[in-house]
């Protein structure tokens, strides 16, 4: 065995993955073919809110090649609902969530019937020869409308379309005084509202499902996030015994939470199979996904924040409108509950009130979406704080320095009740404002807006932390979430010396597989190349909680580092008993026990096998040196930057173009900075898309008008900037590893940044506010239209093909 | 309609329904499934090949189309075991997270190394606009492009160039169907 000499942890590995993914030798969900294999096509409403009134499949069930067309009404009885597994609220209302809709569609792409053929093409020629009459009903679409008094409602057996109010006050909860006296108290007051627009997650593999329901079990692959989850809830939604479910995730393209979800999609499919006795395929297309798979964020935030005149805050009130959408899935009522903790971020706020209500419109739910809960924070913060610079005629970032938690402060308990474990907020920040220039920027600005220069620079600041690494269970328990946020890992020593790494954890483009490789390779001395990891089948990986959150290396990196720690605990007993030497003399290094003193030494691969063949082992010891461990943290961890964005604002076209783009991450200790590089320019491109260019839009009858990648502008490689990014580390200590997360940060912490550039360029205008995104219409018509400065301009599509209007005019 | 394509170097012969897309053909019925489906509305380009060396986007392009041409797929760049340096370019530079968009961004790579021999940033950046990537932010991928044309330059070395060579002109026909 070679020693590994230089630390594996910390080192720019390439990727394991790669080799695969790079030849076209990928196993992807829709990749698979199995003999006999039927198709699944599944009929989607037209219609945002209507009754059912006639379902003909007559001629459909004709069709060449068509085996089974089914309705909502043929699976009523055995479709079961959906799960939502976080009633947020005792009283929270949820209406039955069917995989197909009996009697009544709530939403455009809600599905309605199923083919089931013996081709892809045949089950979707049949789509189109059923014949569905629709009874339509009030279409509801828009928060502050459906809590009217007398709204249309979604669901009217539920008699409103509030489904609950959320509340975390500090003055109840003890950890904070009451902010309304801050509010009455204030010598400043400054409010504001947002709109955190509708987004749509657009991984780019498509959602793919099989199965199998062959040999006296199910086996589903499906391209999830959550294969552990999914295997729980299909047993729960179908009662299926669980013992006879098995899920696999393959390879799975991207998911940023969109994957996250237990989709009737999924539980059709596993119908229609166990039905007819046959493999059943399902591959979404593009337009099937955008119209039918759940989406992110679509907040409007109301935010009072009050300080003295000298800057210092004094209390912060949030009032939430969130959409679910029309019906509540996987974690849908918890995902602005995730923000709720956070809008307080990185500041000393001693008062802090945040409300919450759930409120049902007739579209697609919607769910997790990369950061879920907390950019939406971030964004309304950071906004709110150059807000209040403004107010008060200081330096924003001054503002921030005078109320962020120094770096002597920690550990740090918020007005929350979180304790932040460790933090450096000065240091990530001088290193952004260094890397930036900020102060030549600032000039450049000064001298741009002392020139009248249409073309304006604006420098946009984003301090931001984020809690991750999801989570305590008991803290999970108490916010009455239905799972624990434990992770599990198991080492399987082979006796030639390899290592089988079992996680829990559920990668889809994460490179867990080179990730975690390098932790066993650091822990047990062995080589990197000798680790193979198993993921992502409830077979193999009986145990996990999946991934998202940020939680895969925080919580399922330190079960590894503690399966190892058995592994290495049994091994140094029998390298004892071997070498006849006290265990307490037994030193380890490089995968070498040795004797202490002496030159005597043993390697781990010769104890492992020694193990495995159980000729001469300590009395009762168990043959094999496999070990698994579960841990659960006790605190979550929270990464925290600075980001700063320079933009370049054409005040006569409205054009935004970023100018510059730095930030400064501490993630705290890092496992392969590669990988961790990439993760913080996929988060910050998805994040400026959201202050830029994307948004779901629906018309006034519910219909998405931006179903195509024609039309929801997901950025190219053109739209995109170059970034500059550097960290600071300040380890965790919350974990073994001193790892805090990073697959969230830079997508909850670009979006303000992006957005404070562009009011800063065009603020001297008369500009507070430019609703997202930013689109060239709307910073033109925020610079011209002084008036309306501010008020939120009409929410269109971004400028795709759908975004032109009746009149021909692109928008 | 019978069609005789070549791809990836080995001839097959098919009857295929003349709406039979050139992407379908390859994964279903050739199973060539390292070329894949994103979207139905030829944005995403994950579904790019090479037909007579240029790329096209698979999905808009009949099977019947491809009657008599060569097909290059992300399957039959690397030879003998040896990566092309646009592959390994993209692996070094951590060009890919979840992969999915990774075979057409590659053979798009490659259209555009061929126009631009040693493209700047913004020349990579407009020639790959017609392929999305929802993970990597593309700074990666601008890199590795632009790793790979040094590497493939002229003068930059006879393996380079050799492997080019091969890729862009398939010549191991026959067998097959």
């Amino acid at each position: 065995m070679t020693a590994t000499v230089e630390p594996e942890i910390g080192k720019a590995r390439l990727r394991k993955e790669d080799a695969r993914l790079i030849t076209g030798d990928t196993r992807w969900t829709d990749n698979i073919q199995m003999a006999g294999m039927l198709h699944m096509a599944v009929l989607r409403s037209p219609m945002a809110h209507a009754r059912i009134t006639s379902v003909d499949v007559t001629a459909a069930a004709a069709m060449p090649g068509v085996l089974l067309v089914l309705t909502g009404e043929d699976v009523a009885e055995e479709q079961g609902s959906l799960p939502c597994a976080w009633p947020i609220t005792e009283d929270m209302l949820a209406p039955p969530a069917p995989s197909l809709a009996v009697g009544e569609v709530n939403f455009a792409g809600e599905g309605v019937a199923v083919v089931i053929a013996r081709s892809d093409y045949e089950a979707h020629d049949a789509l189109a020869a059923i014949d569905v009459e629709y009874d339509e009903l009030p279409v509801v679409l828009d928060m502050k409308a459906a809590l009217a008094d007398g709204a249309d409602l979604v669901h009217p057996d539920l008699g409103t379309n509030k489904s609950a109010t959320w509340v975390f006050d500090s003055a109840e909860a003890g950890t904070g005084s009451d902010v309304d006296q801050a509010i009455a108290d204030a010598e400043v007051t400054v409010t504001r509202t947002f709109r955190q627009q509708r987004l749509i997650p657009a991984f780019m593999e498509p959602r793919s499902v099989v199965v199998d329901p062959g040999g006296g079990s199910i086996t589903m692959w499906s391209a999830t996030q959550v294969p552990h989850i999914l295997r729980w809830m299909l047993a729960a939604v179908l009662g299926i015994p669980e013992h006879k479910v098995r899920v696999i995730a393959p390879d799975v393209g991207g998911g940023f939470g969109g994957k996250l979800q237990v989709t009737p999609e999924e539980v059709l499919t596993l119908l229609v199979a166990r039905r007819l006795g046959k493999p059943v395929k399902w591959t979404e297309s593009r337009t099937e996904s955008m119209l039918s798979a759940h989406h992110g964020r679509d907040q409007v935030q109301e935010l009072t924040i009050t300080a003295r005149r000298d800057g210092t805050v004094t209390g912060l009130k949030v009032d939430l409108l969130a959409d679910m959408g029309a019906y509540l899935r996987l974690v849908t009522p918890g995902v602005p509950i995730l923000g709720a903790f956070m809008f307080n971020a990185i500041y000393k706020f001693p008062a802090y009130r945040f409300t919450c209500v759930n409120v049902f419109t007739n579209k697609v739910p919607t769910d997790a979406y990369r950061g879920a809960g907390r950019p939406e924070a971030t964004f309304a913060i950071e906004r709110m704080m150059d807000e209040l610079a403004a107010e008060l005629g200081v330096e924003p970032m001054e503002l921030r320095r005078k109320n962020w938690i120094k770096h002597e402060e920690f550990p740090f308990t918020t007005v929350c009740g979180l304790t932040y474990d460790s933090g450096n907020y000065e240091a990530a920040t001088d290193r952004a404002m260094e890397l930036f220039g900020y102060e030549e920027l600032r000039r450049e600005q000064a001298r741009r807006r002392e020139s009248g220069d249409p073309v304006q620079l604006g420098i946009g600041i984003s301090t931001f932390t984020e809690m991750c690494g999801l989570a305590p269970s008991r803290v999970l328990g108490s916010l009455r979430y239905g799972a624990g946020g434990w992770e599990h890992a198991a080492i399987r020593m082979l006796p030639t010396g390899k290592v089988e790494l079992i996680t829990g954890t559920s990668p889809h483009g994460q490179g867990h597989e080179t990730a975690w490789s390098q932790i066993v390779a650091d822990r047990l001395g062995v080589p990197f190349e000798d680790v193979e990891v198993l993921h992502g089948d409830t077979q193999s990986s009986h145990k996990g909680m999946d991934s998202y959150g940020s939680r895969s290396l925080a919580v399922g990196g330190t079960a590894i580092v503690l399966a190892a720690d058995k592994v290495l605990a049994k091994a140094r007993t029998l390298a004892a008993h071997l070498m006849e030497c006290s265990e307490s003399d037994v030193d380890f290094s490089n995968g070498q026990f040795s004797v202490r003193g002496t030159g005597t030494s043993t390697a781990l691969t010769d104890v492992v096998l020694a193990a495995h063949v159980a000729h001469n082992l300590p009395d009762g010891m168990e043959p094999g040196m496999d070990a698994e461990s579960t841990f659960d943290p006790t605190n979550f961890s929270f990464p925290h930057g600075t980001h700063l964005c320079a933009t370049e604002v054409d005040t006569e076209t409205g054009a935004v173009k970023i100018h510059s783009y730095v930030c400064v991450d501490d993630i705290g200790e890092v496992v392969n900075p590669l990988i961790v590089e990439g993760q913080v320019h996929g988060g910050l491109a998805q994040g400026i898309a959201q202050a830029l260019f994307e948004e779901a839009v629906h018309d006034e009858s519910g219909t998405l008008t931006t179903a195509t990648l024609a039309d929801y502008l997901v950025p190219t490689a053109a739209d995109l900037p170059h970034f500059t990014t550097d960290r600071t580390v300040t380890p965790a200590d919350s974990n073994p590893l001193g790892v805090k997360g990073v697959g969230e940060a830079g997508t909850i912490a670009s979006t303000p940044a992006v957005v404070n550039a562009i009011i800063d360029a065009v603020r001297h205008l008369g500009v507070t506010d430019v609703e997202m995104p930013c689109t060239p219409m709307r910073v033109w018509k925020a610079v011209h239209e002084g008036k309306e400065r501010g008020v939120p301009t009409t929410p269109v599509a971004a400028g795709g093909l759908g975004s032109i209007d009746a009149q021909g005019g692109a928008e | 309609m019978r069609i005789t394509v070549n791809v990836d170097g080995v001839g097959y012969t098919d009857d295929v329904e003349p709406r039979t897309l050139l992407v379908h053909y390859l994964r279903e019925r050739l199973g060539k499934t390292g070329t894949v489906v994103g979207c139905d509305t030829s944005n995403c380009g994950a579904c790019t090949v090479h037909l007579d060396g240029h790329s096209v986007k698979s999905c808009s392009v009949f099977a019947v189309q491809a009657d008599r041409h060569e097909v290059t797929t992300i399957e039959g760049l690397a030879r003998d075991g040896k990566l092309h340096p646009v592959q390994r370019a993209f692996h070094e530079n951590h060009a890919l997270q979840c992969g999915f968009c990774t075979p057409g961004m590659i053979m798009q790579s490659l259209d555009l190394i061929a126009d631009h021999p040693d493209p700047d940033e913004e020349t990579v950046r407009k020639g790959l606009e017609g392929n999305l990537c929802r993970c990597t932010g593309y700074q990666n991928i601008v890199k590795a492009v632009r790793d790979a044309a040094h590497h493939m330059r002229p003068g930059a070395g006879p393996e380079a160039e050799q492997v080019t060579e091969e890729t862009r002109s398939p010549s191991h026909a026959g067998g097959g169907e």
